[in-house]
């Protein structure tokens, strides 16, 4: 055997392992993450008893969280729509009738598309944003002065943003389904020869209200992961401007996996468990 | 002055790590007198104030204020007892999301739900404690240094505190905004009348301010007196640091006398 061989294998051996410890500690990292937001969330909960007082808070949080993320949101849906729809005629041509083109796309967006996509865009420019905001804060020990007020900076500040998130994230998928819904209508309409009333009437023939419920209670628990994640992120940021770029990193990443395998639960809760057996 | 201790430390252990930054802080700090916890950078000084607030559990040890053991309290016995007490950061952690009177005026809105012209008048009262009345609608970035250290000491003591914690409060101040601030907590504490501890490694700003020091070395505290004391004493300790106060700077020969307001250098 030569040396250059051996030398190979042990390359080959110490990106295996070396492979294993980036899963792992990413693995890790994560489930501490998730512990650190169960019990960040447990105590934003309990400030809830003084949702009065935060309430300018909140609001202040659902016009960062919510009107300046839409359009963002709007763009995104829009050509989600019309995506959906070119692949749904691309699929269906010759074996299913054009009607079932608008029950398609309604599906698709109102159960999936919708609440996912826009969970996935907001929580990218939430989670990230809300983590360099309290990190910055707790590398600057604005987060200590707080504290050192007496007040609360689960009260003031993660206990507003998870909230406003919880309320906004449903309320920005209505907007996402209503008009990814309109650009799948007008694709369809414009270029894929399905007139006006065959896809309404397509959309009537299976319209089902617990499909629309079904993805906003994604939505609501959606915004919930983000809102968390960010502010854990956020508030167990350390080591300066590296710190604060580290958390928003972390953030944006929990956010969207946890998103990912929550949608997967949920799905199987809802249209397995819940509205399956109706 | 009296010799009532409103702040009891006795054996303070903390550690981060191997590195055990406390190793049995004693310190009684008197009501109603400024003590200044003197010390090098890095020594402990800011991680002892931390405690005394409770922003940071000890390994070990009691801190007592007024009786109470804080080590033991729950978060809501400990927000009361904070709210008798100011803290001025060494970065001034000032919330850049919010002006200047909207800092100063946080505590208030927060614990006394004071809000319209009261409000203002109040913050109004306490800028204008520090110098800087006027300057409610400015916003942190627009703000100096000195003038950051002075609102951050405007909005400390916005609930009349007992006690007023001053973290590093002329670090990073050139000499002339050093002396103002100096100038400003003995000037607070004549209006305050409340009891002050100063964390700092300035020994002017100690010497000027102080009514007892402190001096931290090695994780303990290894003299304390009133700043007569300090410049009389022959503890090793106290030497050794005056004697790296005076080290000349390169090219100089020896320290400015100027300087030799104490007779330190």
């Amino acid at each position: 055997m030569t040396s250059s061989s051996v030398t190979s294998r042990r390359n080959q051996g110490g990106f295996g392992s070396g492979l294993l410890r980036t899963f792992g500690g990413g693995a890790l990292d994560l489930v501490t993450e998730v512990g650190a937001a169960g019990l960040l969330l447990w105590r934003a909960f309990l400030s809830l008893r003084k949702l009065g007082r935060s309430f300018h808070l909140i609001v202040v949080q659902m016009r960062r969280i919510g009107v300046e993320s839409l359009p963002l949101v709007m763009i995104t849906s829009i050509f989600t729509g019309a995506v959906t729809a070119v692949q749904a005629a691309y699929q269906l041509k010759e074996f299913v009738p054009k009607i079932y083109l608008g029950v398609a796309i309604y599906k698709s967006v109102s159960i999936e598309l919708g609440p996912v996509l826009t969970a996935l865009v907001v929580g990218g420019r939430v989670s990230a944003s809300i983590a360099a905001e309290l990190g910055t804060m707790r590398v600057t020990e604005q987060i200590d002065a707080m504290d050192a007020m007496a007040i609360d900076p689960v009260r003031y500040l993660v206990m507003p943003r998870v909230v406003a998130a919880l309320i906004m994230l449903p309320v920005l998928t209505i907007f996402a389904d209503v008009l990814a819904i309109s650009g799948g209508f007008i694709v369809s309409n414009l270029s894929l020869d399905v007139s006006a009333k065959t896809f309404v009437e397509g959309m009537k023939l299976f319209f089902f209200p617990h499909d629309v419920l079904g993805g906003l209670f994604k939505a609501f628990v959606f915004g919930g992961i983000i809102a968390i994640m960010g502010c854990t992120a956020g508030l167990r940021t350390h080591g300066g401007a590296v710190g604060v770029g580290r958390a928003a990193t972390r953030a944006v990443v929990a956010s969207c996996v946890l998103i990912l395998i929550g949608d997967y639960v949920l799905a199987t809760l809802l249209f397995k468990v819940i509205f399956g057996e109706a | 002055m009296t010799g009532r201790a409103i702040i009891d430390i006795r054996g303070l252990f903390k550690a981060f790590g191997d590195n055990e930054v406390l190793r049995g802080v004693d310190l009684a700090v008197r009501d109603g007198e400024t003590m200044v916890v003197l010390g090098p950078s890095g020594c402990g000084k800011s991680v002892l104030l931390k405690h005394i607030i409770g922003l940071m559990k000890p390994d070990g040890g009691s801190i007592v204020v007024e009786g109470r053991e804080v080590t033991g309290l729950d978060r809501g016995e400990l927000n009361e007892l904070r709210m008798r007490f100011g803290m001025v950061f060494q970065g001034a952690a000032l919330f850049d999301s919010m002006t200047v009177g909207a800092n100063v005026g946080l505590p208030l809105v927060e614990h006394h739900r004071t809000g319209g012209s009261e409000l203002d008048r109040l913050v109004e009262e306490k800028l204008e404690m520090v110098g800087l009345a006027g300057t409610a609608h400015l916003w942190p970035s627009e703000l100096s240094g000195g003038m950051k250290k002075r609102v951050a000491l405007a909005r400390a003591i916005a609930l009349d505190p007992d006690v007023i914690l001053y973290d590093e409060p002329t670090t990073g101040l050139d000499p002339v905004m050093a002396e103002q601030i100096n100038e400003l907590i003995r000037s607070t504490q004549g209006k305050l009348n409340a009891t002050s501890i100063v964390v700092t490694h300035d020994l002017h700003s100690a010497c000027f301010t102080g009514d007892r020091v402190a001096l931290m070395d090695e994780g303990r505290i290894a003299f304390e007196g009133t700043t007569d004391e300090l410049t009389k004493t022959e503890n090793e300790a106290v030497r050794t640091f005056i004697a790296r106060g005076r080290r000349p700077l390169p090219g100089e020969r020896e320290a400015d006398p100027s300087c030799d307001r104490y007779g330190l250098f």
